[in-house]
């Protein structure tokens, strides 16, 4: 695994069209990625088609059931231009869970990013130095040994308040439950990383690097850092579905975004009480996580997989 | 393995007082105030004497010793005086809660068996299902039923609690009305027909708990199982002729349990954690609903309780899983 950015995709045996090749055996997992791509149109895009505003109220309006409800029952109150039904503020659900597929998304992309990065570091660091090793890894024991959602949930609670006075109400509790959720699930990845670094510093390759006198800095860089790279993006997909879920679970407790600000969980947990008349308001956001993070996890099988030169080639 | 053991247990104590450490730390830095609630009639020199009479009045390094003392050794005396008649405690201040004024290990108590018997059993069905799939599964790699038994493990890994049991009260509950969506906790088991229904009301939440634990169990028995049937005992086994069950519920099956008691033990916290989203969905008052009620109360004595008690569990399997590897699998030696 050379630098890939500047490998051209036509060069025959590119590392990277090998993975490709191999993922696309996978058929859970190539389903996972064209489902994880729809998703992401679905709440990127699909706003600028579906252009109804999700906050906008219409009490004459409300408890629309979706069209294909229709069919099960002549006497439905439905129209076509809320196709998935309206809630009973009126608002347009299909257009909510847009908006809170987008807030999902970005949570658990954000969160899985900081997590990788935090536990990359602290896995490198623990790996390459000796010194540092017993004091991080330690410390890495004690995170471990947290109840964590406890205290995430304390964590939401308690420190809501300053941040959205200091960010405002969306981007404070945006940065808090990011933050939240990146300080406390980053520690698997540097456990994988720190093994794998380990292992990597014995291998002659580094031994070589090291005689013609690279500094520790580019020797992580460049040597080092590439190689972990499939275990780390393994469990990156794995912290991108954990992200999603924590984040649902949160607004599920009512612990998450406030309540104008839609996103799967808060939908599911706002439509949790009427669910008895409106059992589609409850299914169809608990549909999207749970399709997404499915779609996730078979993606991270397909990688490990895809990844791992043992199976890659048979 | 015994000093061993001692060790672990030596150096347990400075991780729980240290993970006392952060939370104490971490509510005590936290800006919510347990005064919030109060009329705001109340003049600000009884508002400070309501401070002073909740433990508030002292700084941090007096409060977290008293924590310390009140959990560690008078809470015990407590315990003892209660069980035996004896007067160790002989009137010591204990854990108080802000909000029922009431000692916090009494509440703790009263909740306790709900969650034991909703939590314990989800764990219980939740491994009886998963070892079975997880034996065939591997006995029959590639088979249909492999297969199956993967999809329903992504699925379990995928769905969340809170989705999962919401379906499960729509489907039930709702459409078929079979079973009750509350879960009744003043029900009292006196005959058949009470007992049914306490079966009845436990069904939904306990399989909500149990699909998680089945999901991630019957991986891990998959993979053991697998990496043992290729082991060279078994083809000795089988090349003496012994009949294919003995070889595997016996042989293999056997040394595939050593590293999936391991996370079974290991598991045990992590329920308690989903514990607490499946009681606010079927209303299971037991102790993740107060956990919930506490911190939206900024009832801190409470949380603080409650979330160490969980830390001192999840040590105390970290523990067991630990030495019970080191019983079970005699080629692992630890001094």
């Amino acid at each position: 695994m050379t630098d890939t950015t500047v490998t051209p995709v036509e060069k025959p045996r590119n590392h990277w069209w090998d993975v490709w090749a191999q993922f696309r055996t996978h058929k859970g997992a190539v389903a996972g990625l064209g489902f994880l791509v729809f998703i992401t149109l679905f709440v990127t895009v699909g706003p600028v088609i579906w252009d109804v505003d999700p906050g906008k109220l219409n009490i004459r309006n409300k408890d629309v059931r979706p069209i294909y409800m229709a069919l099960l029952d002549s006497n439905a109150k439905v129209n076509w231009a809320n196709p998935m039904g309206t809630d009973n503020l009126g608002r347009d659900i299909m257009a909510n869970i847009m908006a809170g597929g987008r807030v999902s998304l970005a949570v658990g992309w954000t969160a899985m990013i900081l997590a990788v990065f935090i536990g990359t570091l602290i896995g490198v660091l623990a790996g390459y130095f000796k010194r540092l090793d017993g004091l991080l890894m330690r410390f890495t024991d004690l995170v471990l040994a947290l109840p964590l959602l406890p205290l995430l949930l304390v964590m939401m609670l308690l420190f809501r308040d300053p941040l959205r006075a200091t960010f405002g109400p969306e981007n404070g509790i945006f940065i808090l439950i990011v933050t939240g959720i990146g300080i406390t699930s980053w520690m698997q990845t540097a456990r994988i990383v720190r093994g794998d670094v380990m292992a990597l510093k014995e291998r002659e390759f580094v031994l070589a690097a090291r005689s013609i006198g690279t500094p520790a800095r580019r020797m992580i860089t460049r040597h080092l850092l590439p190689n972990v790279l499939s275990p780390i993006m393994v469990s990156a997909t794995l912290g991108l579905a954990t992200a999603i879920i924590t984040e649902s679970a949160l607004s599920f407790l009512g612990l998450g975004f406030p309540s104008d600000f839609p996103t799967w969980g808060k939908i599911l947990f706002d439509s949790v009480d009427r669910m008895t008349a409106f059992p589609e308001r409850v299914i169809w956001p608990g549909l999207a996580i749970s399709l997404t993070v499915l779609a996730v996890n078979y993606i991270g099988d397909g990688l490990r997989d895809a990844l791992d030169p043992r199976i890659r080639g048979h | 393995m015994l000093i061993y053991t001692i060790r672990r247990l030596l150096l347990s104590i400075p991780t729980l007082l240290f993970i006392a450490f952060v939370i104490f730390m971490l509510l005590e830095l936290a800006p919510g105030d347990p005064m919030a609630q109060m009329p705001l009639t109340i003049p600000p020199e009884v508002k400070e004497k309501m401070r002073l009479a909740l433990g508030l009045g002292e700084p941090w390094y007096v409060r977290f010793p008293l924590w310390l003392k009140q959990f560690f050794i008078v809470e015990p005396q407590y315990w003892i005086d209660g069980a035996f008649g004896t007067n160790f405690a002989d009137g010591a201040q204990r854990i108080i809660s802000f909000q029922s004024r009431s000692p916090v290990f009494d509440t703790i108590a009263q909740r306790m068996p709900q969650t034991l018997w909703v939590v314990g059993m989800s764990y219980v069905v939740g491994v009886l299902i998963a070892l079975p799939i997880g034996i065939i599964s591997a006995y029959r790699q590639y088979s249909v039923f492999d297969q199956a038994g993967t999809f329903v493990s992504m699925i379990g890994f995928s769905v969340p609690p809170f989705f999962s049991g919401v379906l499960l009260i729509v489907i039930f509950s709702v459409q078929l009305k079979w079973l009750p969506s509350i879960y009744d906790t003043t029900h009292v088991v006196t005959d058949m027909d009470s007992f049914v229904f306490q079966l009845r009301q436990m069904v939904m939440p306990v399989m909500v708990l149990a699909l998680q634990t089945t999901a991630q169990v019957s991986r891990y028995m998959r993979a053991s199982m697998l990496d043992n049937l290729g082991q060279d005992y078994v083809r000795t086994a089988r090349a003496k002729g012994m009949s294919e069950s003995t070889v595997v519920l016996k042989h293999v099956l056997r040394n595939s349990m050593i590293p999936v008691v391991t996370v079974i033990a290991l598991g045990i916290p992590s329920i308690f954690g989903g514990a607490i989203i499946t009681e606010q969905i079927f209303k299971v008052n037991g102790l993740g609903q107060l956990l919930i009620i506490a911190l939206q109360g900024n009832d801190i004595p409470m949380v603080m309780t409650i979330t160490f008690l969980l830390a001192v569990l999840i040590v105390m399997m970290n523990l067991i899983a630990d030495i019970l590897y080191g019983i079970l699998d005699p080629r692992i030696r630890y001094d």
